[in-house]
């Protein structure tokens, strides 16, 4: 399997990945710099699929405990990090979703 | 045909993360990437656990569940604690990372030389040094943020800190080689170990001398070591899936070091090596210098006959839950047809873009809060600026005092408004310990106090004062 093609195509990958990346990731919005680095950090969790290789193979005992803590390790990022990401999303509003829109020439009351 | 579908499966899945971000773009499509993200991420897990070489299935399914159990807590922080579950996060992707690769290298081991090619060694030595030291510096920053009582808060610096590191990083890096030159020698498997050993300490050595004011760069930094390892753990197992999404979350981690770092006038290294927060109080003159306190209802009234007012909240804001009550204070100025706007400097908070979920949580809408780039050359028009548990962002030093530490670093122009009003809990200094000139200014008054009583106080008065007519 290691022939220097493979070698060769997966430098590629990372290098033509790393261009795309940089190119969408300065266009994310400043205002959303925290979801960005916890959605980030989910996807990057993706290691998940050689956790899962490790855990599942048929490989010795504690190779596959290695790969099982790897595993639990992943899944909790993917799981909190998608969660909390979309938990921070729902919180941007514009002036006209709010909950309460405060009245424009406010005149008398407040509002208690 | 299996490997077809699966590597299908991580195309699909490498489009959707690359889709993901796209759309973090504005928040108008922010959550649609985080579906996006998801789903590539369940495609991902679904064609790797059909995968024929699968064929335990206990463990997995424990291991996943056991991931829910504490990933699903975890997403329930408070905002303000987000930066250590950030933290804490990279630390869990590093030993991921990490452990995978010692996985890989006693199982090939075992297998025989043919399976650890000079390039793929290369791959695991990378994997497992970014990894565990992503482990233990995250956990350490983690600690920082936490404020844990066995981590220290302050930059713990010694003698020759800078060439013990590098030393230790020296030998890491020549034992990696004769690792790669003779990976399956008898010795081999001890010098992989050592080198477990070497990164995780690495990684705590390399936090320690890193002041609280650093952490939004440090989090950044490991954000890009953490995207890195799982780039090497692709480069290990041949796959372009973790290798993509592997560069994404490192270019991610890298440009949000470097906006923390113009954010602070500082460079990597100067952030990596240089102790920051250590010397700090020597530029003290003994010239005298006093304050001008007003009341809450002398604020209240300058603020209700202003037609632009600018709040710069900064951490200490966060720190004294007083969010809630700025937004009733927006409200409140709001319903007098006041235009309200929220100055937000790169780095106040703990993590990038912090504060801005931090208000966002508060009801207050995103459309109102502005970058200090955007806001800046408005500051001159600006009727009342107030300064809610901010201090270094708003250092007029930073422009005008070249012994300042803080010297060259952006600022929020508060000095510059027609009036100032600055709510601070004590005297001290800030989290940076440097003594700010805008308090003495002639148009600054301060409010002393706890930021939410203070605040509270003016929604009163404003309340009150409207109820009037």
């Amino acid at each position: 399997m290691d022939t220097a093609v493979d070698f060769w195509s997966t430098l590629y990958v990372f290098v033509l990945a790393t261009f795309i990346g940089l190119g969408v990731i300065r266009r994310v919005s400043r205002l959303l710099h925290t979801p960005l680095m916890s959605l980030t950090n989910a996807i990057s969790a993706i290691a998940v699929v050689g956790a899962i290789l490790v855990t599942g193979g048929d490989y010795p005992q504690h190779i596959r405990i290695l790969g099982a803590i790897a595993l639990f390790a992943s899944t909790t990022n993917i799981v909190s990090g998608f969660l909390i990401t979309d938990r921070m999303l729902k919180m941007f509003k514009t002036d006209d979703k709010r909950s309460g829109p405060p009245a424009k020439l406010g005149a008398g009351e407040g509002r208690h | 045909m299996m490997y077809g579908v699966s590597q299908f499966g991580y195309l699909v899945a490498s489009a959707l993360f690359i889709l993901a971000l796209h759309w973090m773009n504005a928040p108008a499509t922010a959550r649609k990437g985080v579906y996006a993200g998801g789903a590539g991420t369940a495609i991902a897990i679904l064609v790797t656990w059909a995968d024929p070489s699968v064929i335990h299935h206990l463990w997995i399914v424990l291991a996943i569940v056991a991931g829910f159990v504490v990933g699903i807590p975890l997403s329930k922080v408070p905002l303000t604690a987000v930066p250590q579950r950030t933290a804490l996060s990279h630390a869990f992707g590093g030993a991921a990372a990490g452990l995978v690769g010692t996985a890989e290298y006693y199982m090939r081991f075992a297998e025989g030389p043919e399976h650890l090619t000079p390039f793929r060694m290369i791959a695991l030595v990378a994997e497992i040094i970014l990894g565990y030291l992503t482990l233990t510096g995250s956990l350490m920053a983690a600690g920082k943020l936490q404020e844990v009582k066995w981590v220290p808060q302050r930059p713990v610096t010694y003698p020759f800190q800078n060439a013990i590191n590098l030393t230790l990083f020296a030998t890491a890096i020549a034992l990696a080689a004769a690792l790669t030159l003779h990976p399956t020698a008898p010795w081999a498997p001890l010098v992989f170990a050592a080198i477990i050993v070497l990164a995780l300490s690495f990684g705590v050595l390399l936090i320690i001398p890193i002041g609280g004011a650093d952490m939004p760069t440090v989090i950044a930094i490991l954000n890009s070591y953490a995207g890195l390892s799982a780039v090497a753990m692709g480069f290990v197992l041949d796959n372009k899936l973790l290798i993509t999404a592997g560069a994404l979350d490192g270019s991610s981690g890298l440009i949000l070091a470097i906006i923390m770092c113009k954010a602070m006038n500082r460079s990597f290294t100067n952030v990596l090596f240089g102790a920051f927060g250590q010397v700090k109080q020597a530029a003290g003159d003994t010239e005298e210098r006093v304050y001008k306190s007003e009341t809450p209802e002398g604020a209240a009234q300058a603020l209700e006959q202003a037609n632009l007012v600018v709040i710069i909240p900064g951490y200490g804001m966060a720190v004294a839950q007083a969010q809630h009550k700025v937004r009733e204070l927006y409200d409140q100025l709001k319903k007098r047809g006041i235009t309200v706007k929220f100055a937000i400097h790169p780095v106040a908070g703990r993590m990038p873009g912090h504060m801005n979920v931090l208000l966002a949580e508060a009801d207050i809408p995103y459309t109102d809060l502005v970058e200090m780039d955007e806001i800046n050359p408005d500051m001159p028009q600006v009727d009342v600026a107030l300064v809610v548990g901010a201090n270094d962002v708003v250092n007029p030093a930073a422009r005008t005092d070249k012994t300042s530490p803080i010297y060259g670093m952006p600022i929020i122009d508060a000095d510059k408004a027609r009036s100032v009003f600055a709510i601070k809990r004590s005297k001290n200094p800030g989290f940076a310990g440097i003594d700010n000139a805008l308090y003495f200014s002639d148009r600054t008054w301060m409010l002393f106090g706890d930021a939410k009583n203070v605040i509270g106080e003016l929604v009163k008065q404003l309340a009150g004062g409207s109820g009037m007519h």
